[in-house]
């Protein structure tokens, strides 16, 4: 069958040229690759065909569909209508039941070996998986059956990357990532709590462009979103780096934009990329909103980083020591500089 | 008689299984399932209690921020901490927002396709969609040139033979009513509403940091300074955007929103027949100045809008007869959330199934019950309450849309009510969003920028033992949750969430749930595509994800 473009498709959406050139250049961006590359971006949705995409949720939250939701370069009207071809989502879709099931078999039969899974949410594996059930059957059987002809998957959000917040201690369901149940197959992992939509399209984009998923580190994660750790690239890092911290919610230094680490901020433990793209279209992040970062990219983190408002420097940590000392010095001798290898 | 099976229910968050008993074309029973459990509450046992509500939160992401809210205040509650104004104001304008963009996000993007026949709209004529456009409302897209601009586009999609999102719908079923020109009007719109969502709810991307799962909450007021003085602060210009964005919202729900549910629901005014409940609970919303909330709480019984009853959360007990836990009081017993037990215990098919035991348990979540009695929550509940208790606002709103549609005020008692009621609710709380942000402002002028209660943020301020419960009256009605704290950690964690009220199984004497009940003898066309069973069940915007985590956690 005959499958438009995504560049068609945007065209058809009343999407301008200019307009869609500025959105291969903003992707570019978030890919951290050169503006020399827009060219080939821009060429590859004006001429490779939609991708399918079949979306599985399983013990989610919704946050990164809703996430996602939000997108605005492109927006989710465009995401869903034009540049993938959405063919399985529970929470958007039309049908349900039966008609919703048929769906989702047509997809995997029709898109053989081509087909991109998106999952969200984690999946359960004590007692045969059954905490979730969709159609009488459980999401480690959905997953596998799916998985098997896809072309690659992206799994979305801490719950599905790393197991998220149904994993965090006792973990009761069991409940694990994609990676710990998929092995013979591409999965890259897109991990925040939620994911951030950019990231998203990025990747999609990416995949489109090339051909493949892009280059990750040993968790799985894009380096061009994850390679860099928030504290290297957060606004209040001079405040960091000359001592000026804020110390109460609302005092001199929470209302001057110092930096949040005696609060508790974990920025000095997330590589993400927060800091420069931001969320929902660069409006804020939480530590640009005076909040701490609570690390929500890195595996495990709900216990890992708990308890969320302890400070750092009542750990004896690196960061601990740096701070007593006294960082500036150190930040200048570049002994703070961490960086995300593959 | 039939067995007709709806799973997954989608457009919906969460895992949702319908089950229901068809016979001379009408439903004769029915039961909700949940059918997955995350154990959130056994998750949150040990930990920090200022940090309960990032977890709560995550309970679900669509009707984000609700969680966050009702944990703070459960443990506002349990330390005795009274919050600034300003904390209050911000987290107002963060609910507010929250609840006028989840419900518009409904009415299209959940709920409209129950009723819209996107494929009939391919034969409308442009011309006089925009003719009826014109006489419902003068929002600047009404013209034939954009009506013409979005057929071609669907029609565009339709011939790519790439039916996405919208394939395998019920499409040209019997039960759609609405003539080509008010589909394609409504497709329109839902395309229209899709840009608009992302953009309003950048009020809450400001206050809270990011949207979904907000981040600037803090247990003794918000974590979010203002100074006017400052560009890393709420100050001038995050007020002047504010009032955009709630202007923005007030205008999609005036002029987009209201007059598509007023020309749907003429369409479709013999479902203010079906899908009614008589007992109603909301919680009461958005705390004024004076201490007393905007939106009045209330206990609704036997659709007597005479009386109305105080709410008493003591009053709340849940049952697991028809639940996969178990009790050690027995299967019968009915426990307060502060003494509840979380026991799993899953006595279901193996999956894969094709039925559930329906005559044992057969759900995920547990059946709360006020006084014993099944409570339906939400905007319906909402409106009832205000409405009987004369608040002037809704009562206006109510009345125009009573008086537009021609129908009295039993009308709301049905599926249609609880939809018109949705729009109602959004309607009034948009506009009530800019008195919210007038009081933020000359709060500020007046040199008040204390955002947060410090005094017992410290845990060595803490008394060895306390126990507190949280209300929310949240976009998908009564929310609340209950902590109990002990040695600085907390000891038990568990919430009662709007679609356990709603969504609730049977209970100890076999009493039906709320949705359950609704569905009974909603009439059926064609059993293989019920879509008639979807809208009912729709128009209570069920949240699964969040009903299936009421579990207790106790310290053995
Ligand atoms: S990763 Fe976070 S936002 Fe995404 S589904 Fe899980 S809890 Fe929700
Ligand atoms: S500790 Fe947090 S607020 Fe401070 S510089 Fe690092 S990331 Fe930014």
């Amino acid at each position: 069958m005959e499958k438009g473009t995504i560049y068609e498709g945007l065209v058809r959406r009343g999407v301008s040229r200019r307009d869609f050139l500025k959105f291969c250049a903003t992707t570019a961006a978030v890919l951290g690759l050169s503006s020399s590359y827009v060219p080939k971006i821009a060429e590859a949705m004006e001429k490779k065909e939609k991708p399918v995409v079949v979306w599985l949720h399983f013990q989610d939250c919704t946050g990164c569909s809703e996430s996602v939701l939000r997108a605005t370069k492109p927006t989710i009207g465009q995401i869903v209508l034009d540049v993938v071809s959405l063919e399985y989502h529970e929470t958007i879709m039309a049908a349900a039941g039966h008609q919703a099931e048929k769906s989702l078999h047509d997809a995997i039969k029709k898109y053989k070996g081509k087909y991109l899974v998106v999952v969200e949410g984690a999946i359960p594996t004590k007692d045969g998986g059954l905490y979730c059930c969709i159609g009488g059957r459980a999401a480690v059987d959905i997953l596998k059956e799916v998985a098997k002809d896809a072309a690659a998957i992206i799994a979305i959000g801490t719950c599905a990357t790393y197991g998220g917040i149904p994993a965090a201690k006792p973990n009761p369901t069991g409940a694990v990532g994609v990676r710990d149940i998929i092995k013979d197959k591409p999965v890259i992992n897109l991990p925040g709590c939620p994911l951030n939509v950019e990231n998203f399209t990025a990747t999609v984009v990416y995949f489109l462009t090339f051909g493949k998923l892009p280059k990750t580190d040993n968790l799985g994660r894009p380096l061009f979103a994850h390679g860099i750790l928030i504290h290297d690239n957060c606004e209040r890092r001079g405040h960091f780096d000359t001592g000026e911290f804020a110390k109460s919610w609302g005092d001199k230094g929470h209302r001057l934009g110092w930096c949040l680490y005696e609060l508790g901020c974990k920025g000095p433990f997330a590589y993400h990329n927060c800091p420069t793209i931001r969320w929902n279209d660069g409006t804020s992040w939480p530590v640009m909103a005076g909040h701490p970062c609570v690390a929500c990219s890195e595996p495990k983190f709900w216990d890992a980083n708990a308890p969320f408002y302890a400070g750092l420097q009542n750990k004896d940590s690196f960061f601990a020591k740096a701070s007593k000392i006294g960082l500036g010095a150190m930040a200048v001798a570049g002994l703070t500089k961490k960086e995300n290898k593959e | 008689m039939a067995r007709l099976v709806i799973d997954p229910v989608t457009r919906i968050e969460g895992h949702l299984r319908c089950e229901a008993v068809v016979a001379d074309g009408k439903v004769k029973d029915a039961y909700s399932s949940c059918t997955m459990w995350r154990g959130i509450e056994v998750i949150m046992k040990g930990r920090d209690p200022r940090e309960a509500w990032v977890f709560v939160q995550r309970l679900c992401g669509v009707c984000t921020t609700v969680h966050a809210i009702a944990s703070i205040r459960a443990v506002e509650d349990a330390l005795k901490i009274k919050v600034p104004r300003n904390a209050d104001l911000i987290r107002n304008l963060i609910m507010a927002n929250q609840c006028v963009q989840d419900h518009v996000i409904h009415f299209y993007h959940l709920h409209a396709l129950d009723w819209v026949d996107v494929v009939s709209a391919l034969k409308a004529d442009p011309a006089k969609t925009s003719e009826l456009a014109k006489t419902i409302s003068p929002w600047p897209n009404n013209s034939t040139t954009y009506f013409k601009a979005v057929q071609d586009k669907l029609k565009a999609f339709v011939e790519r033979g790439q039916l996405g999102i919208f394939s395998n719908g019920y499409w040209g079923h019997p039960a759609y009513n609405l003539p080509p020109e008010a589909n394609l009007m409504a497709v329109a719109h839902y395309l229209e509403a899709l840009d608009w969502q992302k953009e309003v709810i950048k009020m809450m991307a400001m206050l809270g940091a990011k949207n979904p799962h907000p981040q600037t909450f803090l247990v003794g007021g918000m974590a979010i300074p203002i100074d006017p003085e400052s560009q890393n602060a709420i100050n001038a210009g995050t007020i002047a955007a504010l009032n955009k964005y709630a202007d923005m919202a007030i205008e999609f729900v005036e002029k987009v929103y209201i007059p598509d549910l007023l020309a749907v629901a003429s369409f479709y005014k013999d479902w203010a027949k079906y899908g009614g409940n008589v007992n109603f609970l909301a919680c009461g919303e958005y705390p004024e100045a004076n201490g007393k909330m905007w939106l009045p709480a209330g206990i609704i019984k036997n659709k007597n809008l005479k009386e109305i009853y105080p709410v008493d959360h003591k009053k709340i007990q849940e049952y697991i007869t028809r639940s996969y836990y178990k009790y050690s009081k027995g299967e019968n017993a009915g426990l307060h959330p502060w003494d509840g037990e979380t026991t799993p215990n899953y006595t279901g098919p193996k999956p894969p199934y094709e039925y559930l035991n329906v005559d044992g348990k057969y759900s995920w979540g547990k059946a709360p019950r006020y006084e014993d009695l099944p409570m339906e929550v939400g905007p319906l509940a909402r409106v009832l309450v205000a409405y009987a208790s004369g608040h002037k606002e809704v009562k206006e709103a109510v009345d125009m849309v009573m008086k537009k549609l021609g129908v009295g005020p039993e009308a709301l008692f049905s599926t249609l009510g609880r939809t018109a009621a949705r729009g109602i609710i959004a309607l009034v709380t948009a506009y009530k969003t800019k008195d919210f942000i007038n009081e933020l402002a000359a709060n500020i002028k007046k040199g008040d920028y204390t955002i947060a209660n410090t005094e017992k943020w410290d845990p060595k301020t803490w008394p060895a033992e306390a126990k507190g419960m949280g209300w929310h009256d949240a976009p998908r009605g009564a929310l609340s949750h209950y902590i109990v704290i002990k040695n600085k950690k907390i000891e038990n964690y568990q919430m009662v969430v709007p679609s356990t009220w709603n969504l609730s199984p049977r209970d100890n004497k076999g009493v039906r749930g709320p949705v359950e009940e609704a569905l009974v003898n909603t009439p059926v066309a064609d059993s293989k595509q019920p879509l008639e069973l979807l809208r009912t069940i729709h128009s209570f915007d069920p949240c699964m994800a969040c009903g299936m985590h009421i579990v207790e956690v106790k310290e053995e």
